[in-house]
């Protein structure tokens, strides 16, 4: 584990997660929910679970955007908060 | 105050998954949109998975492959510190594929009762269910 890209990338997860939660328009909110996954997919190749990595590329950052996006179309993109 | 940042540092991982975790907490409490709500759920499980992965790290450990697998001088003799611990890993796997599935079910009903109730915000929602 090379630890500077490790506190580095667990800032940057803690500040997608953040600002997916903040944002006022829901499809902005998927799409940072998207970057959040991508980048917990970059902490576990760091961490060596190259398994784990690729399951979330796919699945967590891919297939979860597509049902968000997918979601937010069917219904509204407002949001109060 | 070395000490303080020292230990900060050194479990940063933990940290940034209770961190993490009361983020995707508060989320599903506070949040009054129920998308919202849905990505708080994500975030909680997220930060589980982050943790069961952090345990698996060991230092100067190499990636649960084996090292001397073939080839003409091939052995299977495993020294356990070499590698890192891959059973964490495997239960983590099941629970991406879980996680997904429930955010599939989760939004599915959240769209259902956009379609009842034309609207995501829960205030709203439950006025509406009080005025019948």
């Amino acid at each position: 584990m090379i630890w500077p890209i490790d506190l580095a990338i667990l800032t940057l997860v803690v500040v997608a997660a953040i600002s997916a939660l903040m944002v006022k328009d829901l499809l902005g909110a998927s799409v940072l929910f998207g970057s959040y996954s991508f980048m917990m997919c970059l902490l576990w190749s760091i961490m060596g679970a190259v398994d784990v990595a690729f399951t979330e590329a796919s699945v967590g950052a891919g297939v979860s955007t597509v049902l968000f996006v997918a979601a937010v179309f069917r219904t509204t993109r407002r949001t109060r908060d | 105050m070395t000490d303080l940042i020292s230990m900060v540092v050194a479990k940063y991982n933990y940290w940034i998954y209770i961190t993490l975790m009361m983020i995707g907490l508060y989320a599903i409490i506070a949040k009054n949109n129920l998308v919202k709500k849905i990505v708080g759920m994500n975030i909680f499980q997220t930060a589980i998975i982050l943790f069961y992965v952090s345990i698996s790290v060991k230092k100067g450990a190499t990636i649960p492959i084996l090292e001397h697998g073939h080839g003409p001088d091939a052995h299977h003799v495993v020294h356990a510190v070499d590698y890192i611990n891959p059973l964490p890993h495997v239960l983590m796997l099941t629970a991406i594929v879980v996680g997904v599935a429930t955010l599939g079910v989760a939004l599915a009903l959240a769209i259902r009762v956009y379609n009842n109730y034309n609207t995501l915000e829960e205030d709203k929602i439950l006025a509406q269910i009080r005025e019948k």
